[in-house]
């Protein structure tokens, strides 16, 4: 086995989030997309810290774990605002800011 | 220095790389968002055991702790409070923007995947034993860089983390817009809308017993139906007024002489209580 195949599980995740994105109309689903996208991004900073042979993939993986967590918090307060205001939690409702 | 991969850790690969691109597949494809969740757990699970197989132990622990255990919770959460059949809708907004979409995504992910295979094919793997090893372990290894090197991004990114807390507060904060009813509200409009003004009255209220299939008898002496529970009144098994006894208080009130300890003959009375009929 080739250390590569880790990057290309990783791009194949990363594929797959994306189309998730991209096809879902339900907010919450559309954030879990995201989430998956940066753990994709995760495992590459991790197999290529491995393949260098340096920490500092870990540390940016740590990072973006981080800055993931905070993104969570203010996109499920921002999810539960608009769910309180229209009742609804799919992402073509909001588009009051168009008229 | 390169180092091989053992065929242990491509069996592990193997194993959890089928088990996360499963999972991920769930994610876009169940149709309800608590099933998605799951999907997702599944997967970051998975994830958590290739950062332990690439020599990053701590970050998979940090994975399965806060991923799996904080983010996802959070996720079920505002899942259940939003409803959990909040199913995706059908209609497309846009016109074939769902093929478009998957043609698209399938279009970058061959691209992607090809492109990482070509510019890798035939690397080396140097291996973390040494960077490892040069502090003692991982985890001392990512102290190391963490809180020298890494510093200044650490105390921003402990400062992020901070202002995202109190804006999630900020954000699911609600204003109340007309003042909270207090006690003296809240008994106007009990008059006001006609209600029984104060309690209900409790079964066996004037009566010789006080088992809930007692009803309470009015002062006229008829029954109060809704001291019963309606459970009990719907079957018809509330216990029927000891006729007697009514008429004897009845006596009382009226002026009669009093009669002495009353002795009814009904000391077989499944419900009759020691220190009763006296």
């Amino acid at each position: 086995m080739n250390p590569e195949n880790y990057i290309i599980l990783a791009g194949v995740l990363f594929t797959i989030g994306s189309i998730g994105v991209l096809v879902r109309r339900n907010a919450i689903v559309v954030f879990m997309s995201i989430e998956l996208m940066l753990n994709a991004a995760n495992l590459a900073f991790v197999s290529f810290a491995r393949i260098n042979g340096n920490l500092d993939g870990q540390i940016v993986a740590f990072f973006v774990m981080v800055v993931a967590a905070a993104e969570v918090v203010v996109g499920l307060a921002i999810i539960v605002t608009v769910f309180r205001s229209r009742r609804s939690a799919s992402i073509d409702e909001p588009n009051l800011l168009k008229y | 220095m390169i180092e091989p991969i053992g065929t242990g850790e491509a069996v592990v690969f193997w194993v959890c790389a089928v088990l996360s691109v499963v999972g991920a597949l769930g994610l876009i494809m169940s149709r309800r968002a608590v099933h998605s969740a799951l999907w997702l757990a599944l997967t970051m699970i998975s994830l958590a055991v290739l950062y332990i197989a690439n020599s990053a132990p701590f970050l998979g622990m940090v994975q399965i702790i806060v991923y799996t255990g904080a983010v996802m919770m959070l996720f079920l959460f505002v899942l259940m409070v939003v409803g959990v059949d909040a199913s995706d809708s059908l209609v497309e907004t846009i016109r074939g923007q769902r093929w478009a979409a998957i043609a698209l995504g399938l279009g970058f992910g061959i691209l992607l995947t090809l492109g990482i295979g070509n510019s890798l094919a035939g690397t080396g793997l140097i291996g973390l034993d040494g960077a490892n090893s040069e502090y003692g372990g991982n985890v001392e290894g990512i102290a190391r860089l963490l809180f020298a090197d890494y510093l200044v991004a650490f105390e921003i990114v402990a400062a992020l983390l901070i202002v995202a807390a109190v804006g999630a507060l900020v954000l699911a904060h609600r204003e109340r817009m007309s003042p909270r009813p207090t006690q003296r509200d809240l008994a106007d409009q009990r008059i006001r809308n006609g209600m029984h003004p104060g309690n209900q009255a409790p079964p066996g209220v004037y009566a010789r017993h006080n088992s809930v299939d007692t009803p309470a008898l009015l002062p006229d002496g008829s029954i109060a139906e809704q001291s019963v529970p309606e459970s009990l009144r719907v079957r018809g098994d509330m216990r029927p007024v000891d006729r007697a006894a009514v008429e004897e208080t009845t006596e009382l009130s009226e002026g009669q002489p009093a009669l002495g300890p009353t002795t009814h003959p009904d000391a077989d009375d499944p419900g009759s209580s020691p220190g009763e009929g006296r």
